[in-house]
């Protein structure tokens, strides 16, 4: 077959464009699993969220449970404890957002907004700073003492003094019995 | 023409051997075929039904001396498997005794040198019924019963032989052939004496469906079970392959074209 | 890379960028304007294909070790290892992870496949001779390299088939043992055995083992990448052979690659990607073996170990030969002997097309390795039953293993000596246009 044609070598010829779309596409879509198994595992997700028993917690102290590889602090409050959180104003926190994620995101800082429950506050422990670990009964405000730059909370977990921007952050909790509370 | 000559030469080399089959008394019977939902290889999927009663006989008569590490409580919910609600799947769970983290002393084990258990919960696997491999040798006349995890791919034949075995039990053994003490004569096995005993009966199980509970039954539903677990995506793969492949067959028609376009003016 | 390029920059970017770093030179010259002979076949495409698997198995290997966990150590109450457990993680846990590992496993399948078509393909049309000797021998290389990447590959999950492979393959070195049986006093090991320890990492095939087959195994593909490049490079010196084997004598001889291969290559790669999705989506465990579902167990080999589909001919030869030194230098000699080749073949004429004997020769060649791959796929002491007698399959595997070596070693050298070829046409236009004249250049 020796026919010459008089095309332009260069029109735009529909075939092709739909040959080079599809493949596109085609590329396109099988980057997906590529990507998509990076993220966590069904076998992660399954421990997305956890149920604990809090009743062996005695007032004035605290525990930590692990939640989606975080530390969770639970702190059974004493009365001094509520009574002092409850009575910080407003106007004396840096930051004037609850940080609870069982609210709206505007909700203020009150330390009603910061708990379920008056005696038991539940807590992401890992300082809004650089990610370290507070440390439980320190610092100047009664609550937790950031060591690594000197941030401090008070038994709200509401940050006072220090580099740290945000409150301590409350993690999705509801209780489901006296003494039993599932996160996630 | 000129591949005739060799594929003759090897089709009359290989012929011979499709006669040679051996039938000597301790030569495995090929297994007999099913004809399950899934094992169609292209549409074929799962039976909800027979996934969940399949579980059912797993847990009442086979997990007493078969784990199933790989299946955690959470994968029964999971889409393509056995579909038990979120609900049922903890219930499931918290019926489970699992091996508990150590106490508040550190202990793992109370004063009479029992494991301590905890009730499950849905991301834990599936409590196995011996602490090791060793446990599972001595409690069963020294042969250890194989976790059934991913049983069906692991053997030839797959649900097949499985559900073979299973059905195998109670034939006469041929005049000569020699049962061995604490062995069962069970023809689909390799050597035909098999370790495990017998271990569904009529009524095994009672269905909460209505289903009528006979061996055979028992052994479809417990092998259907089984081939999820061994293949738990396998819904998930076969219609992503039917996309896959409608997709590359466009794109194939597609290049076709372009090639027969770009080629026309040179040959 | 082969002088005389046409690329004309357009921008000042491209410019500035070609008296710098010519990359797009090299890309318009390599891959858009490369004079290519009109008439490959579909046989030739399958280089563009290699290099997509190629593609795919790194990338897909990638990502399989982001999960993958190269240990030993034994789980579940010793009945599995991490290893395994792992690789069923990938299977039920990760995101698309049974995907990626089906893709992984047959991806190796469906290389192979096309790279057996490559090299048949090669000696069919005598692709190795004079002028593309190199070109031929960084094949085999690559090859090898792809032998052994798929070897170590295959030992990772840490099933019985593994484990036994890993064996089975590492102990062909203490047949050195006959050589040099005592390195020192009479009771040290032979050089072998020492060989065979040192690959270990131990006494046996263990964890230590199994930690460096895996840093291998992600080493080689790179290799083997670079290896590519070297053949590519070398393939475009000479440029292309094609289904006749005559020279390419002028442009009216050829086409650009593009768009000419890139459509029809990609077109013949999406058929094959065809095949290989059905593979990975409805026949994942087809090019499998039951018995790597289990986990390895030191203490048991599996009653019928066999390698992977691709390496039974060797393994037939392997088995063939009743004395252990001599069977694996017979292995190791079938993998070299294909090293010779471009020299071993002694006709003027490259394409078989125009070779009327060696062309029976070939055919019978290739039904040679088929049957091969086939014997060694049978139990070690099978036996066929012609007509009441008994054929050990020892016989026709030792037959088949002389042919391999005969074919190379005497037919290709002296079958030119009494081989009358056909005549050929004068050049590709002519026969593909049907004319003598040569053509204006399109």
């Amino acid at each position: 077959m020796a026919t010459t044609t008089t095309d332009e070598p260069t029109r735009r010829d529909f075939i092709y464009i739909a040959t080079g779309t599809v493949a596109a596409l085609g590329a396109g879509l099988a980057a997906w699993p590529f990507i998509d198994q990076m993220n966590p595992s069904s076998a992660v997700l399954a421990l997305s969220s956890i149920e604990i028993d809090v009743s062996a917690i005695q007032e004035g102290q605290q525990a930590v449970f692990t939640w989606r590889s975080k530390p969770v602090f639970v702190r059974r409050r004493t009365q001094k404890e509520i009574a002092e959180a409850e009575a910080v104003a407003l106007s004396d926190l840096p930051d004037k957002l609850a940080r609870n994620l069982n609210l709206p995101e505007d909700a203020p800082a009150t330390d009603k907004n910061r708990i379920e429950k008056p005696q038991w506050l539940v807590l992401i422990g890992i300082c809004t700073h650089l990610g370290c670990i507070p440390l439980n009964n320190q610092g100047d405000f009664g609550g937790y003492l950031c060591p690594c730059h000197g941030s401090q909370y008070d038994t709200a977990g509401r940050i006072r003094r220090g580099p740290a921007p945000e409150n301590l952050a409350v993690p999705p909790y509801a209780f489901i019995g006296p003494a039993k509370i599932k996160i996630g | 023409m000129r591949i005739v000559l060799p594929l003759a030469l090897a089709a009359a080399l290989l012929a011979p051997t499709l006669a040679a089959a051996q039938t000597a008394d301790s030569e495995p019977l090929p297994p007999r075929s099913l004809d399950l939902s899934f094992q169609e290889p292209y549409f074929g999927l799962y039976d909800r039904a027979a996934l969940q009663r399949g579980y059912q006989v797993y847990k009442e008569v086979c997990s007493a001396c078969h784990s199933l590490n790989r299946i955690a409580f959470h994968d029964l919910g999971a889409p393509g498997g056995p579909g038990f609600s979120e609900a049922q799947v903890k219930a499931l769970a918290a019926a489970a005794k699992v091996p508990a983290e150590p106490n508040d002393k550190g202990e793992t084990y109370n004063s009479s040198g029992e494991r301590i258990t905890r009730p499950g919960i849905p991301a834990d696997a599936m409590p196995a019924p011996f602490a090791n491999v060793e446990a599972a040798r001595a409690a069963n006349n020294g042969a250890a019963p194989p976790d059934l995890s991913v049983i069906v791919k692991a053997r030839e034949g797959g649900a097949n032989y499985v559900y073979s075995i299973l059905t195998g039990f109670g034939q006469k053994p041929p005049p000569g052939f020699k049962v061995l003490a604490g062995k069962y004569y069970n023809p689909y096995f390799a050597g035909r004496n098999i370790s495990m005993p017998p271990p569904l009966t009529d009524g095994a199980v009672t269905y909460s469906d209505g289903t009528k509970a006979a061996i055979d039954q028992e052994a479809k539903d417990v092998v259907t079970f089984l081939s999820w677990a061994a293949e738990p995506k396998m819904e998930e793969r076969k219609q992503l392959g039917f996309e896959v492949v409608a997709f590359l067959v466009l794109l194939s028609a597609l290049l076709y074209l372009s090639y027969r376009r770009v080629w026309r003016d040179k040959h | 890379m082969s002088g005389n390029s046409t690329y004309q920059p357009k921008t000042g970017l491209t410019r500035w960028l070609d008296s710098r770093l010519p990359i797009l030179r090299l890309a318009h010259d390599t891959m858009t304007t490369f004079p290519t002979p009109r008439n490959l076949n579909v046989w030739y495409t399958f280089g563009a294909i290699l290099t997509f698997f190629l593609a795919v198995q790194i990338v897909t290997g990638i990502v399989l070790a982001m999960h993958f966990l190269p240990s030993a150590v034994l789980t579940n109450g010793g009945t599995s290892s991490v290893a395994f457990d792992s690789v069923e993680s990938i299977m039920r846990d990760v995101n698309y992870g049974w995907l990626l590992r089906y893709m992984h496993a047959n991806g190796a399948s469906m290389f192979f496949l096309a790279v057996y078509i490559h090299m048949f393909r090669g000696l069919y049309y005598g692709s190795s001779k004079a002028p593309r000797e190199i070109l031929w021998i960084l094949g085999v290389l690559i090859y090898v390299v792809m032998v052994a990447t798929a070897f170590f590959g295959y030992v990772l999950p840490w099933g019985q088939m593994s484990f036994w492979a890993a064996t089975v393959i590492t102990n062909l070195f203490s047949a050195l043992d006959q050589v040099v049986p005592h390195m020192g006093g009479a009771h040290a090991p032979g050089i072998g055995t020492m060989i065979a320890q040192w690959l270990w990492g131990g006494f046996a095939v263990g964890d230590a083992t199994l930690n460096r087959f895996f840093s291998l195994h992600y080493l080689l593909p790179f290799v083997i990448a670079g290896l590519v490049g070297l053949h590519i490079w070398a393939l475009h010196v000479p440029g292309n052979n094609n289904p006749l084997g005559i020279d390419v004598q002028g442009p009216q001889d050829t086409v650009p690659f593009h768009p000419y291969y890139t459509v029809k290559d990609g077109f013949y790669l999406c058929l094959f990607v065809i095949i290989y999705a059905f593979l990975v989506f409805f026949h994942p465990d087809f090019v499998g073996n039951p018995d790597n579902y289990t986990p390895a167990n030191p203490l048991v080999t599996p009653p019928h170990i066999v390698p992977e589909w691709y390496l039974l001919p060797f393994y037939a030869m392997l088995r063939s030969i009743p004395q252990k030194l001599f069977g694996v230098l017979v292995l190791f000699g079938a993998l070299a002997t294909l090293l010779f080749v471009p020299w071993l073949d002694t006709s003027r004429v490259r394409s078989m097309r125009f070779r009327p004997m060696m062309k029976q020769f070939f055919w019978v060649f290739v039904a040679d390795c088929i049957l091969l791959g086939y014997l060694g796929s049978q139990e070690p002491q099978a036996v066929w039953h012609l007509g009441g007698i008994d054929v050990p399959l020892l016989w026709p595997a030792r037959i088949g293993t002389l042919y391999y070596f005969v074919f190379f070693f005497v037919v290709m050298p002296f079958l030119p000596l009494i081989e009358t070829p056909l005549e050929r046409p004068k050049s590709i236009a002519e026969a593909v246009l049907g004319t003598a004249q040569p053509q204006a250049a399109e």
